[in-house]
């Protein structure tokens, strides 16, 4: 089982962002999903900043992947796009069809979670088109990966996000400017306060959401740990962990003994549910409401 | 009178007039929508395939055959939903909805799974294909994609672009665009998001339905009425408060020492100030939201928009909203108040 370490989600300070993947090149991490996914007004690090990053990871032995962004609107975002498409020396994760589109006939750019790709012949279709990893919808549960995962060639990989908060939603507006009585276009870049977002709780006091300017995540952790025999049995090759502004490398690292069988899976859980500073679920996995801990 | 109106619309279909596309969720609905004046129904069998997969709700096979034969003779069109995501367990009920759709002589299915889009094209050439709102196709780029390989002609828009991104995606492929006039607002990209299975376990993506009303609670308490999706207290009203249907993006949240609709508030979209530069800007079709609402709804909301679209068509330039459509969409408006969405950049 590999382990990649996802996007950051979050808009973090420019040196911040660099003293983090730093850390990062050391870490248990093989894979590394680079760029920004969420907001295209995100602007502490530029297009060359990640290509920089991405050498140097590289260089340190990490398999790196550049992400394209989950929801282009604009001719800017376009621009975005076809910089991280066209660029040459990283695999590319492609998060809407314009992605597809741009990556079609090339080989190895990855299904990202964004895109919906449920079954095995939406699957076999774009690997025809050169995807060479899939990476499953937040949404699935084992029977959809099984299903899916069904007569595909060996070389196709299936990547599972397995730990972090996850991005439920997106939108054309910014919560995170709402909540301030800003619009998107004049934001004031107020996400920069939030490392890891903003909470949003029931009017119950129950933590439900996390604002994360146009993204909209859970609250609550998802947690595969004790799943991993599961995932193994399903085909799953790849762990997709999410990075947060405390405990990422702390969480790789125990993955990486879970995943060696020096921890087991339920000790995993119980030492990881203590880096997280909310409730666990793995819902969806098991074909449940994806907020609850089965 | 109903006859006058049929043969205007048959001169203007040979225009680039704006078509009217209403919902139905059942076959008097069906019918209420061509008799007041829809170019073309779009409805959904009665199971998972589709994205209003309510209990009593949608088609089975005789209703289908009735409502397009209904349609055909009044010179209208049909489209039958196909817009979830089947999954391996699942995907021969999919295919089996487009085999039903063209059996019984749809027009057109409205497709979100690229995978059915191939199918559909392989085996039932004659079926016009229409990319669901589901799809989450936002720009040209992602358009182009599903025309060039399978061949869609026409594509529902996710609520979240602005008027000039419209244009601009309009200006920019062969594909053409539909977008939502009125009805319900999804706050988030359809097809994208996974609040209520998050929630209650139900998705539109996979089970066709968000907020579905099994999992709805409603409760008296002191503090007031409560309504719950699964678990979650997605609001509560003070007596006298107008209470809206529980789903997650409009309820009322805690967000840093503040109550408050942290998405959005239980709004309807209505865009009829728009139809002049929709009609500028190449839009082909408008959408009206609501195949879970009555006949009654759907008589009503397409009256409006037909009066609205000929006028449109008379008058042109000068063409100006009347207090009547206005007051009558109100009616069926969400907590009875309208937004232009992410069409207007402000809301954004």
């Amino acid at each position: 089982m590999k382990l990649a370490l996802g996007p950051l989600l979050y808009y973090w300070p420019r040196a911040r962002v660099l003293d983090f993947y730093e850390e990062v090149a050391r870490s248990a991490a093989d894979i590394v999903y680079l760029g920004e996914v969420v907001c295209a007004r995100r602007h502490e690090l530029a297009f060359e900043d990640w290509l920089a990053i991405g050498a140097r990871l590289a260089a340190c032995g990490k398999e790196v992947v550049l992400c394209a962004l989950a929801l282009s609107e604009s001719e800017g975002d376009l621009k975005l796009l076809r910089r991280v498409t066209d660029q040459n020396p990283f695999r590319v994760e492609a998060n809407d069809w314009g992605a597809v589109r741009r990556l079609a006939g090339r080989e190895g750019w990855v299904i990202g979670p964004h895109l919906p790709v449920y079954n095995p012949r939406t699957l076999a279709l774009l690997h025809g088109l050169g995807a060479r990893r899939w990476v499953a919808p937040f949404e699935a549960t084992r029977e959809t990966v099984v299903g899916a995962l069904a007569a595909q060639p060996p070389e196709l990989e299936a990547e599972v996000f397995a730990w972090g908060r996850l991005p439920l939603a997106h939108s054309a507006r910014c919560f995170t400017a709402r909540r301030f009585g800003l619009q998107k276009e004049s934001c004031e870049y107020r996400c920069l306060g939030f490392p890891d977002g903003l909470p949003l709780a029931t009017r119950e006091g129950e933590p439900l959401l996390v604002l994360n300017g146009v993204q909209t995540q859970s609250a609550a952790y998802y947690c595969l740990a004790a799943d991993l025999p599961a995932l193994a049995s399903a085909g799953v090759g790849i762990l997709r962990l999410s990075p947060q502004s405390e405990g990422a490398l702390r969480a790789l690292e125990l993955w990486r003994d879970a995943c060696k069988g020096a921890l087991d899976g339920r000790r995993a859980r119980d030492e990881l549910a203590a880096l997280a500073p909310a409730p666990l679920a793995n819902g969806f996995w098991h074909g449940r409401a994806g907020g609850v801990l089965a | 009178m109903v006859w006058g109106k049929r043969r205007a619309r048959c001169l203007r279909k040979e225009s680039d007039a704006v078509e009217l596309v209403c919902p139905a969720g059942s076959l008097a609905a069906l019918e209420a929508a061509v008799d007041h004046g829809a170019d073309w129904v779009y409805c959904g069998l009665r199971d998972d395939t589709n994205a209003r997969n309510f209990p009593g709700l949608n088609f089975d096979d005789a209703a289908l055959a009735a409502g397009i034969a209904y349609a055909h003779r009044r010179g209208r069109r049909v489209a039958l939903a196909v817009n979830t995501y089947p999954q391996a367990a699942n995907w021969g009920r999919s295919t089996a909805a487009l085999d039903r759709a063209a059996a019984a002589g749809a027009d057109a299915a409205i497709v979100a799974d690229p995978a059915l889009l191939h199918y559909a094209r392989a085996v039932h050439p004659r079926l016009e294909l229409h990319l669901s709102v589901q799809g989450s196709a936002t720009s040209y780029e992602a358009l182009e994609f599903f025309r060039e390989r399978f061949g869609v002609r026409r594509a529902v828009l996710p609520r979240v672009l602005s008027l000039a991104q419209v244009e601009q995606v309009a200006r920019s492929t062969r594909v053409e665009i539909e977008v939502f006039g009125f009805g319900g607002l999804c706050v988030m990209t359809e097809g994208r998001c996974s609040l209520s299975g998050w929630v209650c376990g139900v998705s539109p993506n996979v089970a066709g339905a968000c907020s579905p009303a099994q999992a709805v609670r409603w409760r008296e308490t002191r503090a007031g009425l409560e309504a719950r999706l699964a678990a979650v207290l997605v609001d509560r009203y003070a007596p006298g408060e107008r209470a809206a249907y529980p789903t997650v993006c409009k309820g009322r949240y805690q967000v840093a020492g503040e109550v408050y609709h942290a998405f959005e508030e239980p709004v309807s979209l209505n865009t009829l100030e728009l139809l002049p530069r929709f009609a500028a800007i190449g839009v082909r079709a408008v959408k009206i939201e609501g195949r879970q609402r009555s006949a009654a709804y759907v008589a009503q909301v397409t009256r409006v928009w037909r009066e609205a679209l000929d006028a449109l068509a008379r008058e042109g330039a000068r063409f100006a909203v009347r207090a009547e459509w206005k007051a009558a969409l109100a009616r069926h408006a969400e907590g009875s108040q309208c937004t232009l969405g992410a069409f207007s950049r402000p809301w954004k």
